[in-house]
């Protein structure tokens, strides 16, 4: 009798084993597969929320950030706030709100400092070499300066005033007489500090810090300016390809 | 009347003796929290960050190495301050027992604890039953992800972490999160969530197949199998070999990973079996042979 039941039994239990196994092996992967998606979806940072200076690309950033938020408590002037459940920055997470709290641009960059795996890059030791977005002037229409008016304020509180925001001059069209100074910003010495953002007297700023990946263009490896080409042979780069007669008005010079 | 486990050890040595591990527990489990909150002293945080990466007085660097493992596999190899942090966590670990995490810091363990008390007084029976095992599939499920996706993908849902962070740094909506894992131990099932589900728990046990601290069932021969501390265990199925296995020559020493050095058995045993040794000491009173116990049972009995 025994040994009838035995294998009986063993059959039940493999049948049973199994059945565990591919109701686990549903259960664990159907909970991954809701948390991939949720992963992906947050892995998209709001265009208003910056990553503090040293953050390196938002997919490499959210692999190497363990949510301490060490940065957070050795900013100086509560600048970094550490994202809560429910924020749409990744939960526990840095960053700031340049229109809130802009960053200061310490000398020491004490945030950096305090990161323990590196997710704020220490070799960043200079802070004027951060670059935590880049500085648009996103409205021409609401700007002062656009309207011909001397508003100039996000140039003044620029921290690299003539470096990262110039005021270029242009002809005011509207009264023919006047010059507008245009705010304009550099790309090669902006941090992204959002000072600008955070001083524009209007309701809205219409200069804002965007993200590099929103703010900038990127031409490809491929594209070749030929004035720069031109410059760094010293002279023309296949002498004599082409040499078109020059047609002006008064017909074709001798 | 309903059953209470601890009642006869209240009986026998006072509630405070009866309770202190657990006492012990909550004062360290609130300590952390109240420390990680303070405001610095004389311009020095004694804890500053959160369970995930910390630093104590400013200086030595403490990291949760789970969270650090998640990040590797996201594909970012940290600096040597967050290494060094792991390696500190990983042997105090090693020292104290993997799963002394759960018991005596994790702040989830006293939400599971007081739902689990809560489902006992409501007398909520059955529900989903998971295997133990499911924690470890969710583990690599974790790392997976983490591979994956190279973000830390865990830590957007992490209970853990999230709670934890969440009373540091600012609720958010944290105290979802909380409820969810308070729901579902208190109807789901017994213990769902920390004895069953956690990853979080799951690589700490990972720690607790080496670790040094453990408890023992060091007077195992003085059990009359009132059941009180399998009734209080959150893994209940550590304390058999250790408590049951004189016959089959296992030593008194719960060795089972998942053992979370809470000390509640040593508080509720109305027979005082259990005490926290370390590992090396499984050898006590192994190697007395069965027919020995059972001479000193009848010689009792006899008494």
């Amino acid at each position: 009798m025994n040994d009838k039941a035995k294998p009986g039994r063993e059959g039940f239990d493999r049948r049973r084993f199994m059945a565990n196994a591919a109701k686990t092996a549903c259960g664990v992967g159907l909970a991954g597969l809701a948390l991939g998606l949720f992963a992906r979806q947050a892995r998209s940072l709001p265009a208003a929320a910056l990553r503090p200076p040293g953050a390196g690309p938002e997919e490499d950033f959210l692999g190497a950030c363990v949510r301490c938020g060490l940065c957070v408590r050795d900013c100086p002037y509560d600048t970094l706030m550490l994202s809560a459940l429910g924020e749409e920055v990744a939960v526990g997470t840095p960053y700031f709100l340049a229109r809130e709290i802009p960053c200061e641009m310490c000398e020491d960059i004490p945030c950096v400092v305090a990161c323990p795996t590196g997710a704020l890059d220490p070799a960043l030791t200079e802070i004027n070499d951060a670059r935590m977005g880049l500085a648009v002037l996103v409205d021409q229409e609401t700007c002062l300066n656009f309207l011909g008016l001397r508003c100039d304020v996000c140039y003044r509180v620029c921290p690299l005033i003539d470096q990262a925001i110039t005021l270029e001059r242009q002809e005011n069209l509207r009264t023919g007489k006047h010059a507008m100074f245009i705010p304009t910003v550099h790309s090669e010495h902006c941090t992204g500090c959002g000072k600008c953002e955070k001083a524009c007297v209007l309701d809205e700023a219409a200069i804002k810090v965007l993200p590099l990946k929103l703010a900038k263009g990127d031409r490809g490896g491929h594209y070749r300016l030929g004035w720069v080409e031109k410059e760094k042979e010293g002279g023309e780069l296949v002498p004599g390809l082409i040499d078109l007669p020059d047609r002006l008005p008064g017909g074709v010079l001798p | 009347m309903t059953y209470t486990p601890g009642r006869q050890a209240i009986a026998n040595r006072g509630w405070f003796v009866a309770n202190k591990w657990l006492l012990a527990r909550r004062a360290t489990q609130l300590a952390i929290i109240g420390l990680f909150l303070a405001s610095p002293l004389a311009g020095v945080w004694i804890l500053k960050g959160n369970l995930a990466s910390s630093e104590v007085l400013g200086t030595l660097p403490l990291t949760d190495p789970f969270v650090l493992l998640q990040s590797l596999f996201a594909g970012h190899v940290a600096e040597t301050t967050a290494v060094t942090g792991a390696l500190i966590v990983v042997a105090f670990y090693v020292l104290v027992g993997g799963r002394a995490f759960c018991a005596w810091v994790c702040p989830v363990n006293i939400l599971a604890d007081t739902a689990h008390w809560a489902r006992q007084k409501m007398g909520v029976r059955g529900g989903a039953r998971f295997s133990r095992s499911v924690r470890y599939w969710l583990l690599g499920l974790v790392l997976g992800l983490a591979l994956m996706t190279g973000t830390l993908a865990w830590e957007l849902a992490n209970p853990v972490n999230l709670v934890f962070r969440g009373i540091v740094f600012g609720l958010g909506f944290a105290w979802m999160a909380a409820l969810a894992v308070f729901l579902l131990e208190l109807f789901v099932g017994p213990r769902a969530w920390c004895g069953h589900l956690c990853p979080h728990g799951a690589f700490y046990s990972l720690l607790g197949a080496i670790s040094i601290a453990r408890v023992s069932a060091a007077g195992r021969e003085r059990c009359d199998d009132c059941m009180d501390c399998h009734a209080v265990c959150p893994e209940p199925q550590v304390i058999t070999p250790a408590l049951k296995g004189a016959g089959t020559g296992h030593g008194p020493v719960i060795l089972g990973p998942n053992c979370t050095n809470c000390g509640r058995c040593i508080d509720v045993c109305p027979q005082d079996v259990f005490r926290f040794r370390t590992r090396f000491h499984n050898r006590d009173n192994a190697a007395a042979p069965a027919g020995a116990n059972t001479a000193e049972k009848n010689a009792r009995e006899a008494a």
